[in-house]
């Protein structure tokens, strides 16, 4: 076991793999950066630091810096995964699905199906997201919502280190088409990373802590929230299940449906704006598999219905927060 | 003139007979309304197909467009497994699940047909990509419509394939209509469509598109160029489209007597058989014999189509990823 943060697993991860797999490419905006510059390539080495070094080491052919073109990036690479490579392609921001969204949608998630289940398509879309660093409304969204809609994607939502590795290389040695979203105020989170070969299946939410009074699910940056008020909650005597998705597609609808069926209460945390959001999608989840367990209206801690503002008191306002997590968990438990 | 072989000439001759007999006997079993969805004919492009598909191997990847059923023939889809999937059938091409517009078969190279106009040049870089780091001289190919010339997706790809040196192609089909809007109002620029990629720092080429020895040869050096790792390049191809952007399209954009007169001065098989008898290359007989025999492939296949069965609903949700958890 090493300790370090996320951006290191992620990065750590890619040398990792592409040295085991000389199919994997690497594709994106500035994911070697200086290209054409008086300081030359790597004087970037991808904005995030989570591709320093494979230009390096693997070269031009295997990882490419791209044009800000994000329609091609993603359709590039859902054509070398159709001609039999395994491409990383990188969308700086994840808002840039709308950019792209074709090309993910009606390209890449679909073709599997539409051709009659006779190819793969192992690309992975990895993609920066979330809000709390004042990034507005075009560089701050969740968009897992969305593409958790599509059939064909898989969705895959990191929140520690060991997570990051374990998900990673699951999606590297899978042979669909995952969305790998990284948050960006969650880079910097330490943990301790097991050393070697180490998956992380999809599908199976991580149980963060038992406390078996309220069922809290949450996926990415919520669940780093969630955790801050289940503390509080704890010293009150409150004990909440706590639940990581870690994968949004496929979900793991039994460690919901478990643990509810105990608590009878259930908080969905869900940095995203409420209509046809995971919050409403697990409530409803909830609500028809698990009704005579349930003992009190489910919970949707979400944004508002509107877009993420660039204000720092305006964008606390819009977040979901351990406070307004805590709260839930009281109405909840106050319901008669 | 360009020397192909007896053999070569007959073969190609062949697919492209294919191809219009598939297609003119789609034009007429739609009619029954035994088949559903959207359909576009691939007729009057034949020699486009046929004069670049027959210089690939199977390595070599296209991606095609929704008037895709030509590319597919031509690249070596199973002619059978085609029209069973145009019926919708369980045994077609893609078990039903694609009809006309998503035809693909990966074990001939052949990525898939699209519904989406412009969504495929991307990823024919991506296919070009992929060669580059096998090292082979494999290429990547976008067949493109000058409908998909004014999508972004194809700037972005043209651009991402000058910057990458990819192997990438780009075959500009120039049929004069995308959709029912004339390609004179639709591209707005007086220069032709294969300027626009000149101009992104391709080296391009044009040819004749209704002739296949023309098509052809421009597009052997073109390829010769792609292999020998110079980067990517395009070449537009002027054709004619003889039916309707769809099958049911009451044609009402077209000029008086243009359809006969495209038909009577463009026709691209009648162009290959008079080149070839005038040279001595093929016989009248040696087509006619290709052209019973195409055409008997049609029935049978048509035939087996309408009596196929159809795809059990209980499969709806298969396959749509390659490994559930």
């Amino acid at each position: 076991m090493a300790v370090m943060n996320i951006r290191e697993a992620i990065l750590r991860t890619l040398h990792a793999e592409m040295e085991r797999d000389p199919d994997i490419l690497v594709l994106g905006e500035d994911v070697v950066g200086g290209n054409g510059t008086a300081g030359g390539p790597e004087a970037i080495g991808g904005i995030w630091g989570t591709t320093s070094g494979l230009w390096e080491k693997f070269g031009p052919n295997r990882v490419i810096d791209t044009p800000i073109s994000e329609s091609a990036i993603i359709g590039a690479a859902a054509g070398a995964a159709l001609a039999g490579k395994r491409p990383v392609a990188e969308l700086m921001f994840a808002d840039f699905v709308g950019v792209s969204l074709d090309q993910l949608w009606n390209q890449m998630a679909k073709f599997r199906y539409m051709f009659g289940g006779k190819t793969k398509c192992p690309a992975v879309v990895r993609m920066v997201y979330g809000a709390g660093m004042q990034t507005a409304a075009q560089h701050s969204q969740s968009v897992y919502a969305l593409l958790t809609a599509m059939p064909g994607l898989k969705v895959v939502l990191p929140t520690t280190p060991a997570d990051a590795k374990g998900l990673l290389t699951e999606a590297l040695r899978g042979d669909d088409p995952v969305m790998f979203f990284e948050h960006k105020a969650l880079y910097g989170v330490k943990g301790e990373v097991p050393d070697g070969d180490y998956r992380v299946p999809f599908g199976q939410a991580r149980m963060v802590r038992e406390g078996g009074d309220v069922t809290v699910v949450a996926c990415g940056r919520m669940v780093n929230f969630s955790e801050k008020a289940a503390d509080k909650l704890a010293a009150d005597g409150i004990g909440v299940d706590l639940i990581d998705l870690r994968t949004t597609s496929p979900m793991d609808e039994d460690a919901i449906l478990d643990s509810v069926e105990q608590t009878g209460r259930l908080v969905v945390v869900d940095e995203s704006p409420p209509r046809c959001s995971l919050a409403a999608d697990i409530s409803a989840l909830v609500a028809t598999r698990a009704f005579t367990s349930l003992k009190a209206p489910p919970e949707m801690v979400t944004g508002p219905h509107a877009p993420i503002p660039f204000s720092r008191g305006l964008e606390r306002a819009w977040l979901p927060s351990p406070v307004t997590i805590e709260s839930a968990v009281r109405r909840t438990l106050a319901f008669r | 003139m360009l020397q192909l072989g007896h053999d070569q000439l007959l073969g190609a001759y062949r697919r492209m007979s294919t191809i219009r007999a598939f297609e003119e006997r789609l034009h007429e079993e739609i009619k029954t309304g035994e088949i559903g969805g959207f359909t576009h004919l691939y007729c009057g492009q034949e020699a486009v197909a046929v004069g670049i598909c027959d210089q690939l191997t199977v390595e070599d990847k296209i991606v095609s467009t929704h008037r895709g059923h030509g590319h597919c023939i031509a690249k070596g889809c199973d002619v059978r497994g085609m029209m069973l999937e145009i019926y919708g059938r369980a045994e077609g091409l893609c078990k039903g699940r694609a009809g006309s517009m998503h035809i693909a078969d990966l074990d001939v190279g052949m990525l898939g047909a699209n519904g989406i106009v412009g969504g495929g040049a991307p990823q024919a870089v991506g296919a070009a990509l992929a060669a580059k780091m096998d090292g082979k001289g494999r290429v990547g190919i976008a067949f493109s419509g000058d409908g998909a010339c004014n999508q972004g997706t194809t700037f972005e790809a043209m651009n991402m394939a000058v910057v990458t040196k990819a192997p990438a192609i780009f075959v500009f089909e120039n049929n004069h209509y995308s959709e029912h809007t004339g390609v004179e109002y639709a591209v707005g620029t007086s220069l032709d469509i294969a300027s626009r990629a000149e101009a992104f720092g391709m080296k391009v080429w044009r040819a004749n598109g209704c002739d296949f020895f023309d098509t052809y040869e421009q597009f052997r050096d073109l390829l010769e160029y792609v292999r020998a790792g110079h980067g990517p390049a395009a070449i537009e191809l002027d054709t004619e489209r003889f039916y309707g952007h769809f099958e049911g399209d009451p044609q009402r954009y077209r000029g008086p007597g243009e359809l006969d007169r495209i038909r009577d001065e463009r026709d691209c098989l009648k162009a290959f058989r008079k080149t070839v008898t005038e040279a001595g290359l093929l016989a009248e007989a040696e087509m006619d014999a290709i052209d019973a025999e195409v055409h008997a492939l049609i029935d049978a296949v048509v035939a087996e189509a309408r009596a196929a069965a159809d795809p059990d609903p209980a499969t709806v949700a298969d396959d749509v990823y390659a490994e559930y958890y």
